[in-house]
């Protein structure tokens, strides 16, 4: 018996009991990607590799973390100085924070630029966005960990937000805490949501994520339906398959990320500030606020929005509407694909209104991000609240513009893009 | 085989309702202790009690933190001068009379302070929770060229005078709270009760 029939023979029992060669080729080696895909279609892999990442430095930090208010700190003090390579885990898992969220947004904008969220791929759109939410929850509870200043008062901030709930709010925020402060109780809930319930969440979610994809298959840059056009096997035209082709690009994509990834992680670990905040290396004081408290650069955006909203309205505190507004901020994705009303899908065939207003959104996102990070002024509260209007404007008149706008025609096969 | 239709489908019904309705209340039953054991334990609850404070060394203008249920609580005497303040310009101030309820019935005054001159307040931001900075003197700072005096919160900039109340047209929306307290001698302030029994 040749060794090839014999690991065919062993291939046929395997996929007698389980359907290993039909989950290899409907997931690798037969999906259909399109063969139009661009630099943007790389993030979705980097972000499944960051992921598995986190989970990795994650397991081996949570060896030598103790999630108690008296030692979280020196824990992790003694990973950083006493365990073997364990600054080096630690800088992977707060990097690896930061890059999952810069991975993240460019992932997402690519779903906006191309119209990914459109008939008939919402739910993989909204499945994605559930990914962010729990992505948030993650980067939070994280970074209230190391029992630092920052972390201490980031989580009393953050808690706080729901004491803004009229009537329930106070007393929410006590349950959330499970004290009248944030402290010990609170350090150790968290803890248990960022390691156990947050992943299992995440894991869950992106497989169903992954899993919707691969029922509709890939959008392209240039919005074509490629299922339009089939060979006589009924595979469509203008795809190769992802297991070799496709994985290929993304394994170098891998290998440039790498080398970004590993200069910050060895030569700038705490990013300037940015990744790991300087004020984060004093332990925890409740009874000292530090001089000023701004959160990861990745919340910022909406941190600006819920500065920027300073006045009340309807009999509503200013303190509830800016969280609501901030809430609101990252829910709207959510509807994205039913108030975009366009016949088109990717922004290269749009009209002049869409592309205005992706810009604007664009522009408003990074200034709120600055915004976020600097004390404010009366000048700065006015910009955060010009560009939360324009933030906002890129969904809320979305019904409209996509309507009235002239598109140009969609091509029917990738060649005549 | 199709499956025969139950001879009674309206009885059939109301027994699969009734058994699915049982099922939901048991789960709710069932979610109690779950959400329950989110609350402040007993051991939190207990470290709510009050803590006994000796004010005897405390000088005019100066400012005590202590440390109750875990948050900072400011203890200060008011110089007279700064009285004279207090009571002088309420134009700025959001609730000048302590209309609501952020402190006790015996504080509900123009310096909200039990005994006149040494104020207890909070040292927790209404807005979301920040302890606030102490800046007695009325003089120009940055946040405020005409500063009269009292705490400013780093976080997001709110302003409250001597006496906890807070500015208008800041992120705070309420004055900062008072927690019960009284005094049980001349030097011994009790932060955490009323001490009315």
């Amino acid at each position: 018996m040749t060794t090839d029939t014999r690991t065919k023979r062993f291939l046929n029992w395997i996929d007698f009991r389980f359907p290993l060669t039909e989950v290899f080729e409907r997931h690798l080696s037969k999906y259909p990607a399109p063969t139009n895909l661009n630099i943007w279609y790389l993030f979705g892999f980097l972000l499944i590799f960051v992921l598995a990442m986190q989970i990795i430095t994650g397991l081996w930090l949570m060896m030598n973390y103790t999630n108690s208010a008296e030692e979280a700190f020196s824990s992790v003090e003694y990973i950083m100085r006493d365990v073997e390579y364990g600054w080096l885990i630690r800088y992977m898992h707060a990097a690896g924070a930061s890059a999952f969220f810069a991975l993240i947004y460019l992932h997402m904008f690519r779903g906006m630029m191309y119209g990914s969220y459109q008939k008939p791929r919402e739910l993989i759109w909204l499945g994605g966005w559930f990914t962010y939410l729990i992505l948030m929850a993650e980067g939070f509870t994280g970074y209230v960990l190391p029992w630092g200043q920052m972390s201490f008062w980031a989580a009393q901030v953050i808690i706080s937000l729901f004491s803004s709930i009229p009537i329930v709010g106070e007393d929410l925020a006590t349950w959330i805490r499970g004290d009248y402060l944030v402290s010990g109780i609170t350090l150790s809930r968290l803890f248990a949501f960022h390691v156990v319930l947050l992943p299992i969440l995440l894991i869950a979610i992106v497989f169903f994520h992954i899993l919707a994809l691969h029922e509709i298959g890939s959008n392209n840059p240039d919005g074509i339906d490629v299922k339009k056009h089939l060979d006589e096997d009924g595979v469509p035209l203008d795809t190769k398959p992802f297991f070799p082709y496709d994985i290929s690009h993304d394994i170098f994509a891998l290998g440039v990320f790498l080398i970004i990834f590993c200069s910050v992680v060895f030569f700038f670990p705490t990013g300037g500030g940015y990744i790991i905040e300087y004020v984060n290396y004093e332990p925890a004081n409740p009874l000292s606020t530090p001089a000023h408290i701004v959160p990861s650069w990745y919340y910022t955006p909406f941190y600006a929005m819920l500065r920027a909203v300073d006045f009340p309205l309807f009999g509503l505190t200013a303190k509830f509407l800016g969280f609501a507004t901030m809430m609101a901020a990252v829910a709207i994705f959510a509807v994205l694909p039913w108030l975009d009303r366009s016949p088109v899908k990717s922004i290269k065939y749009k009209g002049i209104l869409s592309k205005t207003f992706l810009g604007i959104f664009v522009v408003s996102f990074f200034a709120l991000c600055y915004l976020g990070m600097v004390p404010p002024t009366e000048t700065k509260t006015l910009l955060s609240k010009i560009f939360t209007l324009g933030y906002f404007s890129y969904f809320i008149l979305m019904p409209i513009y996509t309507r009235i706008e002239k598109c140009k025609p969609v091509p029917e096969r990738v060649a005549e893009a | 085989m199709q499956p025969k239709s139950p001879p009674n489908p309206i009885r059939r019904q109301l027994l699969t309702s009734i058994t699915s309705l049982l099922g939901f209340v048991g789960v709710i039953f069932a979610a109690i202790p779950f959400l329950s054991a989110f609350k402040p334990s007993a051991r939190a609850e207990a470290a709510g009690a009050p803590v006994k404070v000796n004010i005897s060394k405390l000088s005019p203008g100066e400012l005590m933190t202590v440390e109750w249920r875990g948050m900072p609580v400011f203890v200060y005497k008011v110089s007279n001068e700064a009285q004279n303040v207090l009571s002088a310009d309420k134009s700025k101030l959001a609730d000048p009379n302590s209309d609501q309820q952020q402190q006790p019935e015996y504080a509900q005054n123009d310096t909200r302070s039990r005994k006149r001159g040494i104020a207890v307040v909070k040292g927790v931001c209404t807005h979301l929770g920040c302890a606030p900075k102490f800046y007695p003197e009325a003089t120009s700072q940055d946040f405020d060229p005409n500063w009269q005096g009292g705490f400013f919160c780093p976080c997001h900039g709110s302003k409250f005078d001597l006496a906890g109340r807070v500015y208008a047209n800041v992120p705070a929306p309420t004055n900062l709270e008072v927690p019960p307290h009284y005094f049980e001698t001349d030097s011994t302030l009790v932060i955490g009760s009323d001490g009315a029994s």
